[in-house]
Order: structure tokens, then C-alpha cells, then sequence
């Protein structure tokens, strides 16, 4: 049964250069978006290996999302692209193995979009907490 | 086939092409022709086995043999070929040092086939002509090479070597109705529940033995991650669900884009984990979303993960959820 406090866990890989300051700019705005939207800073979007949004999920995360700068407007020319390509693959491999492919997700938010960056994350949030706990790729060893 | 093998061997072994062959000798069993080195003629005449069961993927064995100096013989079966330019591409071996023997290949045998045919204490096995004369300690008994054919053989993608000094046997063609992804489509046309439980079937066999990392000819690094005992999923056992999907994830992922689908992985696994089923997918999905790939095709190819278009597929219209 769905624990009535239940609170999901989000991480948010967010580069530096764009996503990041998205959410600066969402905060210095007042845009609200929830606290279980857990931001860590990369370099890059393609700084994110897969194995860094398994580890999210095996640490406790219900849902892992990566943002980063526009196809195009990347800050090393053409690092998000890699990422597109990778997570593309990443994605599809763990609706293969079953695993809600609701839990992952990718958009690309510049620093001048605040208020997408909240919508996307209050949306995002929405949707995990619907989901309820992440079951499928849980490690118990990592439950309290 | 096996006898001019051997004889050409010793040939380029005697007049100095090569100083040492790689080819397959017998192993414990009748049925496990492992992967040797081959120095003398003496050691070629006495130990060179070639049949049925000479499985093994020599290309990997080229990446310590090409530290060590010297010219190697090796022969290679069509699909060995395409681990071969694969690790050229990726700068693992030197083509200039190894001498390629193409052999042609009409598909290996699977002993776990043999096995579900009711056929157990194998002592030896003879080949004649389209059979296998399999001698056990219950008598001898008789079965059709097409009945007892690897999967990955029942699917082979090609009989064509990609690359070659000279070939023995006849050269074949590249089979594109293969229907290697068959199982894949079947996979993917089922619910997520289904295909969870299906992977937790399968997956939940596994004893990380590493068999399908070491074995596998895109898995050189001298340190693979699997060994960091920070990685999480270091343990020899895997403790639980996660370490077992980690795991096969990220071992699939870091082939993508340069497995040749050769099928050692799932031949090794001493669980029958139907471990192809993960590459191909990856392979299913780069021909999908950036073009027909083979990888080990052409060493000179950029792959599908090293290259990117400005128009590339959306993650979430490809597999998370769609913006």
C-alpha cells in the first residue's frame, strides 16, 4: 500500500551552462518547482554516463531526468548531441527490460527558460509520484 | 577441411610468414575445441583440431598476442572477421602483424542441443557429411548437424569474410534475411509486466562469472569497471535484482554501436542467459534510429555513438516519455 507521505525521490542531472542557470533563473523568478527534485550539477549533459542515472536509481531514486542546453546550443559545440544519441539507447533498453520508461527522461532547457524549467520538473514530479516507489530497479542493500 | 588447415599452417609456419598459429585444440571434452597456440609443426600435427565444435572467436586472443611480437597465423570464420576489423578500427590489434586465414564456416553445433535430444555422456563425436556421429557411454547415436546447430548459427548474419590474406573452403554471401532480430520484435511486442518478468527470469540466472565480459572481442579494456570494487556490482555473486540488470545494461551498453553480434556472450554463459538478445536490440535500434550499421563492416566507418546528425531522434519520442 502507498505510504500517504509518500514523497517521491527525482534527480536532476542539469549542465552547467544551461539547465542549471535555468533553475537559477527559476528560483530568482519565484517559480516554484517541488523539493523532491534533487539537482546535480554536470559540466556537460554528455558528462552523464548511463551508469550515473542506474546509480540514481539503485541509491533510491524514483526518477531520473537529465537536462541540458538545446540541440545546437551546447557549450563544448556538440557534447548534448552525444547525450541524445546515448540516452536514446540507455532509454529504450530499459523499457526493453521492462522498467517504466516513464521514470527517465531527457529535455533540454536554456538558461532563460525559468518557468520551463518548472513546469517541466513540477510535470515531471507529478508523473513519478503517480507512479508511485521505483520497484524495478531498486537495490534493497541501498533501502534505510 | 581440418587437414589442409593444418598443412598450409605448417607451411607459412616453415617458410617464415607467421611464427606462431592460433587455431583450436581438443579440450576436456569431445565437444569443446578450445582456442591454442600453436608454436611447432610438431605441436600443429599433433593438436590442431578443426569441426563442428571449434566455436571459440579467436580475434580477442590477438590483443595480448600482438603485444608479444612477432607475425601471428590466425583463422577466422566469417563472423570472427568482423570482431577482427572491429578491433583494428579500434586500434587493439595490428593488421600488419597477423596473417588472416579465412575458413569457411556452415554453422557450429551447440552441445546443449545435443543435451535436449536425450544425448548425455559423450565420449567423442565424428562428422560425416551433413551428420554428427556422436559415440557416448549408453552407444553410439546419430544426429543431423541442422538439429543441433547454435542459435546464433540458425540466424548467422553472413558467410562472407569481411577480411582475409587467403580463404580455405568457399567464400559465401552476406545472409540479410537473417531474421536475427525475430526474438528481439517478439520482445518488444509484449507489455513492459511481461517482458520485466521475462528479464527476471533469464537475468536472475546469472552468477557473474564475467564469462560474457571475457569472452567478448569489444571487451578490452585493460581495467573494466565491473572490477572497480566501488562500482557496486563487483560482488561475484550478484546479491540482488539490481546488480543483475546493472550489470547486463551496462555491459550491452558499452558494446553498443561496436558489438558485430558474434554471439560468444550467449554461447559462454554457463546459465544459457540469452545475452544476444540485449545486443541485438542495441543493434535493432541504431539501424532504426541512425541508419543500417554493422559493425566490423568497414574498420574505416565512424560508429553509430562516435557521430552524431543535427535531426537525431528525441529520447522521448524513441523510449522515455514524449515532451
Amino acid at each position: 500500500m502507498q505510504d500517504v507521505n509518500y514523497r517521491p525521490k527525482i534527480v536532476a542531472f542539469c549542465c552547467n551552462w544551461c539547465s542549471y542557470a535555468g533553475a537559477d533563473l527559476a528560483g530568482s523568478s519565484r517559480l516554484a518547482y517541488p523539493a523532491d527534485v534533487k539537482i546535480i550539477r554536470v559540466p556537460c549533459s554528455c558528462r552523464v554516463n548511463p551508469l550515473f542515472i542506474l546509480r540514481a536509481f539503485q541509491r533510491g531514486a524514483d526518477g531520473v531526468i537529465m537536462a541540458g542546453c538545446h540541440p545546437g546550443d551546447c557549450h563544448y559545440t556538440s557534447g548534448n548531441y552525444f547525450a541524445r544519441r546515448r540516452m536514446t539507447l540507455l532509454f529504450s533498453m530499459l523499457d526493453y527490460l521492462g522498467i517504466e520508461r516513464e521514470r527517465t527522461r531527457v529535455e533540454w532547457i536554456s538558461a532563460a527558460e525559468g518557468a520551463k524549467f518548472s513546469k517541466t520538473m513540477n510535470e515531471f514530479a507529478a508523473t513519478i509520484a503517480a507512479l508511485g516507489e521505483n520497484k524495478r530497479l531498486e537495490d534493497l542493500r541501498c533501502k534505510k | 577441411m581440418q587437414e589442409m588447415m593444418k598443412k598450409r599452417a605448417i607451411e607459412l609456419l616453415a617458410n617464415g610468414t607467421c611464427d606462431r598459429v592460433l587455431g583450436w585444440t581438443n579440450g576436456d571434452f569431445a565437444y569443446d575445441q578450445t582456442p591454442a597456440l600453436f608454436r611447432t609443426e610438431q605441436e600443429l600435427e599433433e593438436g590442431f583440431v578443426y569441426n563442428g565444435f571449434s566455436a571459440a572467436n579467436l580475434s580477442k586472443y590477438l590483443v595480448k598476442e600482438c603485444r608479444a611480437g612477432g607475425k601471428i597465423l590466425v583463422f577466422l570464420k566469417p563472423c570472427d572477421t568482423y570482431s577482427f576489423n572491429q578491433l583494428v578500427a579500434e586500434h587493439r590489434i595490428k593488421r600488419e602483424m597477423i596473417y588472416v586465414i579465412g575458413v569457411a564456416c556452415d554453422g557450429k553445433a551447440d552441445v546443449e542441443k545435443l543435451k535436449e535430444q536425450g544425448i548425455d555422456g559423450i565420449t567423442a563425436i565424428k562428422e560425416e557429411g551433413d551428420t554428427y556421429v556422436v559415440s557416448t557411454i549408453y552407444g553410439d547415436k546419430t544426429v543431423k548437424k541442422e538439429d543441433v546447430l547454435a542459435e546464433r548459427c540458425v540466424n548467422c548474419k553472413s558467410r562472407k569474410h569481411m577480411v582475409y590474406d587467403e580463404l580455405i573452403g568457399e567464400a559465401g554471401d552476406v545472409i540479410a534475411d537473417c531474421g536475427r532480430f525475430d526474438m528481439v520484435e517478439k520482445l518488444e511486442a509484449m507489455t513492459p509486466d511481461e517482458r520485466y518478468e521475462f528479464w527476471r527470469g533469464v537475468l536472475s540466472r546469472c552468477i557473474r562469472c564475467n564469462a560474457c565480459r571475457n569472452v567478448c572481442p569489444a571487451c578490452t579494456c585493460e581495467q573494466c569497471i565491473f572490477d572497480n570494487p566501488k562500482s557496486g556490482v563487483a560482488q561475484k555473486a550478484a546479491a540482488n535484482s539490481f546488480e543483475e540488470n546493472m550489470f547486463h545494461i551496462i555491459r550491452a551498453f558499452h558494446v553498443a554501436g561496436r558489438c558485430t553480434d558474434c554471439g560468444e556472450c550467449s554461447r559462454v554463459c554457463p546459465e544459457n542467459i540469452p545475452l544476444h538478445l540485449l545486443n541485438r536490440k542495441f543493434i535493432k535500434d541504431v539501424n532504426t534510429f541512425y541508419g543500417t550499421y554493422q559493425a566490423g563492416e568497414d574498420p574505416a566507418a565512424k560508429p553509430p555513438l562516435g557521430r552524431y546528425e543535427k535531426n537525431d531522434i528525441e529520447p522521448g519520442e524513441a523510449g522515455g516519455v514524449k515532451a
